[in-house]
């Protein structure tokens, strides 16, 4: 069972440490930008304060995001009894972490604290897996349908990766780059986002086990880089640090391309 | 590095160039999409002259805790008409704003872009002075800050120079030639 406590503890480590495989990638692409570059100067304040956060034990960012768990529980275990847990331990951490109050009622306007969206599956294993999301990365985050002529997008591995470059290019800094980046194909409008931010629980060096995907990330993340925009948008040889990618199945009519932004401060963990 | 005090004068404004990296102290204001709004169909003394954040802090019993800059596109809208207004003099922020901005900053204010997400950084050189409108909530309030060697870069000037804009169009060369 999932309690209260053990997810409580889940928000302040995913809230307030960076995961040592993002810490990794942003001190090899600090060592990586141009001497006396802004691109060098941003991932500079990056780590920096990152290592602050982790040792003030404060949350990295200032917007606490919307917190996405992926639950997958056992037959025995009960879905509601977990979706209680998650919610006190919401109120606990906002309160005491602290975190921001992020959600906001769409009607009214009035701040309403915060609002975890929980996805659940059966299987086996109990799994919990938590993102905290931004705004600004989320703003960026966005579907495709192709056939898509603007870019010369057909239904292919080459029509996805030419929607990825297209939401990196439109994206410019404003989602907080270097990115980490979900991509996934799928049926609907809504299979491929949810499967495409899933994409981002996945560890930097998780190669995926299907070679036609391992070798479209290797070269879209390649060819996101070679875009120049950089940390922060201003410029650089770091614009991503992780692009993995899913191929949900399709209806015969629709080819749907969800593409899902991660902010630098990639913020996930897992119970 | 150079140094700005706040009230910034127009000719502070003017000696900046994109690219230069600058450390500010004194006041600035935080709003967001809510306070621009408010902004421009209320008067509010406090934005005169004034340097805005765009950023939405978590507080804590009067303590900033983590604080760093939201994306500043969403304020374009707002902002010629907020130049206009109070005479703003320089608006921090990330990512940048519209052509609509960079010709409302001329002659008259600059950009400066903080680092998003790092918050903890920006949070130790800020105190709490005041608060308005804290019923919009603790995002969307407008706080008043005492800051102390904030640090920055000018991305945008008071000549018409982009640094965002540079970013784009030699971006999309790169981008048109990959697909």
């Amino acid at each position: 069972m999932i309690t209260e406590k053990a997810t409580f503890d889940l928000y302040k480590k995913v809230s307030t440490e960076l995961p040592t495989d993002v810490m990794s990638e942003l001190v090899r692409a600090h060592d990586n930008e141009e001497d006396g570059s802004l691109g060098k100067e941003s991932l500079g304040h990056m780590i920096d304060n990152a290592k602050k956060a982790a040792e003030l034990s404060r949350p990295m960012c200032q917007d606490t995001g919307t917190p996405f768990f992926y639950v997958n529980c056992p037959k025995e275990c009960s879905q509601k009894e977990i979706k209680e847990a998650i919610e006190k331990a919401t109120a606990k951490a906002t309160e005491e972490v602290p975190l921001r109050p992020n959600a906001v009622d769409t009607l009214t306007d009035k701040n309403v604290g915060n609002m975890p969206v929980i996805h659940f599956t059966e299987g086996n294993e109990l799994k919990v897996g938590l993102l905290m999301k931004g705004g600004g990365s989320e703003n960026v985050s966005t579907v495709y349908k192709l056939p898509d002529a603007s870019i010369g997008a057909g239904r292919d591995l080459e029509g996805v990766r030419r929607c990825v470059l297209d939401a990196v290019f439109k994206a410019q800094g404003k989602g907080c780059p270097p990115y980490s980046i979900g991509v996934a194909t799928g049926g609907s409008i809504e299979e491929a986002a949810h499967l495409s931010k899933m994409q981002l629980l996945r560890k930097v060096d998780d190669i995926n086990e299907e070679k036609a995907l391992s070798e479209f990330e290797e070269k879209t993340l390649r060819d996101v880089n070679n875009l120049g925009i950089g940390p922060m948008g201003l410029g650089g040889k770091s614009t991503a640090i992780s692009l993995k990618a899913a191929a949900g199945n399709r209806h015969p009519a629709t080819y749907f391309v969800g593409i899902s932004f991660g902010c630098w401060c990639m913020r996930r963990g897992q119970l | 590095m150079i140094e700005l005090k706040t009230p910034l004068k127009k000719e502070d404004v003017l000696k900046l160039k994109a690219g230069d990296k600058v450390v500010i102290s004194g006041t600035v204001i935080s709003a967001r999409d809510k306070a621009h709004a408010f902004m421009l169909s209320e008067d509010f003394p406090k934005a005169k002259d004034a340097v805005i954040y765009h950023c939405g802090p978590v507080i804590k019993d009067g303590s900033v805790i983590s604080a760093g800059p939201t994306t500043s596109a969403r304020m374009s809208q707002y902002t010629p008409e907020l130049i206009g207004r109070y005479g703003v003099k320089a608006i921090i922020g990330k990512g940048g704003m519209d052509d609509s901005v960079l010709c409302a900053l001329k002659g008259r204010a600059v950009y400066l872009s903080a680092t998003g997400g790092a918050a903890v950084t920006y949070a130790q050189a800020m105190k709490v002075k005041s608060v308005s409108k804290e019923e919009f909530g603790m995002p969307e309030a407008m706080w008043e800050f005492e800051i102390r060697n904030f640090p920055a870069i000018v991305t945008m000037d008071a000549h018409g120079k982009s640094l965002h804009k540079k970013v784009l169009e030699d971006s999309g060369k790169s981008f048109r030639g990959m697909i």
